[in-house]
């Protein structure tokens, strides 16, 4: 089956491990931008093509400490850059639904795995969407945790101040009892929270009566195809009928998200990735002139385009006389969306909005446009801006490729859309749709 | 000829003497063989995260108090970007805007002024590591170059100043105190030539009277005193000449030469890097609260300049011996822990800026490594004061001390040089020396009192410098008068 969805850059045969904990027996897809100790870890980037970490990321030891069984490393687009998965440098991998369409992306592998059922569970990481996105193409259950939430240690960084590692299941009860695991505050990463982590599993109550919820005006509109507004405002009943109370807010600074983010994490890219330079580790192409020669040879061989154009963005953005008109806006921007979600938060528990625009799109449609390709990003972005958490759920189908709501929460409040996500699971089929063909 | 006015202002690194590296746990001992304190985060792999190292920003907040900086209750790190083979991460975690310490002073005295130079800033940086080049000694040219990640990751303090020093002097003087307070605070072992203290100099030119400041350079690898004042000296010439035949300063990057003894253009400015500086969004901001930085406080000891106003002024001592004295804590505390045990502390000064110190040039040694402690010292200057040796035997006793490590009443008693004041036993001696020297005897009487002297002379010699010569002068009076 693997052969039609290629969701693996390397799969694990005959894993063993003898722990036992929660995650026994349970099959783990990691998305190869996780280190894991002895295993190559590539980022789906030539420059990493052969590069073995000698060292574990946390979530991965977790992982191991709690007896999972891991199966592979998934594709994704090149360094977690993109939203199709079609910037692996090795290969594009298909979406169950429809192998003609992309799983979505960055963490398109480690999605497609679990719809495909080549994994029980899987760990995406999110800058801009990179979970929430793929889930909901491939008709599984994503969530992006709170910033902080998730230790990044060992997570190859795109965009440190963004980047956050999550759950990519069939079901809410399995991103509740992933998300378990894999959270907490580790000494190895300064950005993790030193706060007690709850067990999500006690939110896996079919009960939102008196929950109320905010209806984000700015992703039911413009830009978003009749299908997926449907599918949200059907959910959105159903939702009501379970005794949530609905109300249309607004987040006016959401305008200005796509462009605030398309300059802060290019410019932490261009800076993350200055390391590749064939020095160390990673790709070097050999007999060049001199240092620079092998620097610029290295470099151009070892990225692809989409990598290539996001350090020029990101290196020009923080260069001398363009920070403040560039970079340091862009973090104003970012404070305005924080702002608006606390506004929102303020009288809402959980936000709504559908997580893509569209359902998945046709591979290679989209690939000579980058600008509509960020586009696909707008509902997901703003999270990740204001760090705080948000899921992806299946709501719907639209031509066979299926339809994601996304619930939005406070910082560090997971436990709500869990339950919001749940009640709403427990009342729909759609998470029960089986892939008939592939 | 127009007079010009030479501005420096200098900028210092500090290696910090922490035991462990900046934002990881490698140690920072250094060892002959290459990349044996590494781990994943100081080489930068792909995916590692830094971590502070909360000593090294004890050391900086310390060394901030003491050059009277306004801590920063919010300091933040920075990302400085430059590629480089020895720079795994090919950026420098440092500190940009937000330094942990800022607007302070450092006081210097020069040809008896005390001058004020004033601390723009202290922040905390990560060092980097060392190349190894084969075939040539820069990277351009090199059959190959090895990279030793050793040194990755070190914390370093730098400490830069406002263009307050007017002369290459000035600025010799004020590394000279700087490095012996950040040795005082036990944060940096100032060694320059080790390159574990350095110091870049930014050096410019202006007519006399003007406020403006001129084009500058920088000057680096200065790596002793001496050779900060000369390559400032030369780069002062250098300016100079180039003002008065009408050319302009060109703003770039010198190196000193040893070899030509000249300083050397590196680069120009517009050659120089854009660092694309950015908030290190790996690392939460630093909040210092008054409870911390007054705990650091209370550790703070006092400073050279301070120990030596109080010596000069409670022990009387002259500025000269107060300076030595003071140049070191261990040789300061040396000194006052003998004094307190021993009350004289002018004869102590010295002892211990004369003989001690002697020995320890002469033989390299600290004050630490010697054999003796205050206490022997101090039980030495007793004995001088109690007249149970002689001075010029007690030079003797305490080389034999050094060599030995034994206190002074056993090196007296072993070597039999206890001073002789016993009237009955010193009585054939001197009556020897008088029957002996009949002329000096004889101008004594004529009222030439000097010629008393050639007779203790004669009395010192006969008992190898034990007698105690008040007592042998008093008695050959009385022997003469009789």
């Amino acid at each position: 089956m693997n052969d039609n969805v290629k969701a693996f850059v390397t799969e694990i045969k005959d894993f063993k491990n003898s722990n036992n904990g929660s995650m026994s027996g349970i099959n783990i897809a990691v998305k190869d931008n996780i280190c894991t100790k002895g295993i190559k870890t590539t980022c789906s980037s030539k420059m990493l093509e052969n590069y073995i970490p000698p060292y574990n990321a946390t979530v991965y030891e977790k992982l191991i400490a709690a007896g999972a069984n891991i199966v592979g490393k998934t594709n994704m687009d090149e360094f977690a850059m993109g939203s199709s998965t079609e910037n692996s440098a090795f290969f594009s991998t298909r979406n169950p639904w429809n192998l003609d369409c992309v799983p979505g992306g960055s963490s398109g592998g480690s999605a497609a795995a679990v719809a495909a059922g080549l994994a029980d569970m899987a760990l995406g990481s999110d800058t801009g969407g990179s979970i929430r996105q793929p889930a909901a193409f491939c008709g599984v259950v994503g969530m992006k945790p709170t910033y902080g939430r998730v230790s990044r240690y060992g997570l190859i960084a795109f965009a440190s101040s963004l980047d956050q590692i999550g759950p990519i299941t069939k079901n809410v009860s399995d991103c509740a009892k992933l998300l378990n695991v894999i959270s907490g505050y580790d000494p190895k990463d300064s950005t993790s929270a030193n706060i007690p982590v709850p067990d999500y599993t006690k939110s896996l109550k079919n009960d939102i009566k008196g929950l109320k919820i905010g209806i984000i005006k700015e992703l039911i509109g413009d830009g978003i195809s009749e299908e997926v507004k449907s599918s949200i405002k059907d959910a959105i009943k159903l939702l009501e009928s379970l005794g949530a109370t609905t109300e249309e807010v607004s987040l006016p600074s959401f305008e200005h998200a796509v462009s605030a983010y398309y300059l802060i994490a290019p410019a932490e890219a261009s800076s993350n990735l200055s390391r590749y330079d064939g020095v160390h580790y990673g790709l070097r192409i050999k007999d060049t002139k001199d240092l620079l020669t092998m620097y610029y040879e290295t470099r151009k061989a070892g990225f692809g385009p989409e990598v290539k154009r996001r350090i020029m963005i990101g290196t020009y953005a923080l260069s001398a006389g363009y920070y403040d008109a560039y970079y340091l806006k862009a973090l104003k921007v970012r404070t305005l969306i924080k702002n608006d979600y606390d506004k929102a938060f303020s009288k809402c528990d959980v936000l709504i909005s559908p997580t893509t625009p569209t359902v998945a799109f046709k591979i290679g449609e989209k690939t000579d446009d980058p600008l509509s390709m960020y586009l696909s990003d707008i509902a997901t972005i703003p999270v990740n801006l204001a760090g705080v958490p948000a899921i992806s759920i299946p709501c719907g189908f639209s031509n066979g490729l299926p339809i994601g709501l996304q619930i939005t929460g406070k910082i560090f409040d997971e436990e709500t859309i869990i339950r919001t996500a749940y009640t709403y699971e427990q009342n729909t089929e759609w998470h029960k749709c089986k892939i008939t063909k592939l | 000829m127009q007079n010009y006015e030479t501005v420096i202002g200098l900028e210092i690194h500090a290696q910090l003497l922490a035991e462990s590296k900046m934002f990881c746990s490698c140690s920072t001992k250094f060892g002959n063989q290459p990349n044996i304190n590494i781990c994943p985060v100081c080489t930068g792999q792909p995916g590692v995260l830094p971590v502070m190292n909360k000593k090294a920003l004890d050391f900086a907040i310390k060394t901030g108090l003491a050059l009277h900086c306004k801590i920063a209750p919010h300091s933040i790190f920075a990302r400085k970007h430059y590629f480089y083979p020895d720079l795994p991460k090919n950026f420098q975690i440092s500190q940009y805007e937000l330094p942990i310490a800022e607007n302070g002073y450092l006081e210097i005295e020069v040809n008896g002024n005390i001058k004020k130079v004033r601390i723009n800033r202290v922040h905390l940086e990560e060092d980097a590591g060392k190349l190894v080049h084969k075939g040539s000694d820069r990277i351009m040219g090199a059959d190959y170059s090895l990279v030793d990640l050793n040194r990755t990751g070190v914390p370093l303090m730098e400490i830069v100043t406002e263009p307050d020093m007017h002369s290459p002097e000035e600025a010799k003087v004020f590394m000279a105190e700087l490095r012996k307070i950040v040795r005082y605070l036990d944060v940096c072992d100032g060694n320059m030539e080790e390159g574990s203290l350095r110091c870049d100099a930014n050096i410019s030119l202006r007519p006399a009277g003007e406020t403006k400041l001129g084009k500058k350079t920088e000057v680096k690898n200065m790596n002793s005193f001496k050779i900060v004042q000369k390559a400032l000296e030369l780069e002062v010439e250098r300016q100079t000449k180039v003002l008065t035949e009408g050319g302009t300063i060109i703003q770039e990057t010198r190196h000193y030469d040893e070899t030509s003894n000249s300083t050397i253009s590196l680069r120009t400015k517009e050659a120089e890097m854009d660092y694309r500086y950015f908030p290190e969004p790996d690392l939460i901001p630093i909040k210092t609260d008054q409870k911390w930085i007054d705990g650091i406080k209370n550790t703070l000891p006092e400073l050279p300049i301070e120990k030596l106003k109080r010596f000069v002024s409670s022990y009387q001592l002259p500025v000269a011996s107060a300076e030595v004295l003071t140049l070191e804590r261990d040789l300061s505390d040396f000194f006052e822990e003998a004094v307190k045990i021993h009350n004289n502390p002018k004869i102590m000064a010295n002892w211990v800026v004369g003989n001690l110190m002697g020995y320890m040039n002469f033989n390299n040694l600290t004050i630490k490594q010697l054999k003796i402690g205050p206490k022997h010292i101090a039980d030495l200057v007793s004995l001088i004061d109690k007249n149970t040796i002689t001075g010029n035997s007690a030079k003797d006793v305490l080389a034999k001390m050094l060599e030995a490590g034994k206190s002074a009443h056993d090196i007296v008693s072993e070597s039999g040089m206890t001073q002789l004041n016993d009237e009955s036993s010193l009585l054939p001696t001197i009556q020897r020396a008088i029957s002996a020297n009949p002329k000096s005897v004889e101008d004594y009487k004529k009222g030439k009192e000097n010629a008393i002297m050639h007779l203790v002379g004669q009395v010192m010699r006969e008992t190898k410098g034990r007698a105690n010569p008040e007592v042998v002068k008093k008695m050959l009076r009385e022997e003469m008068n009789k």
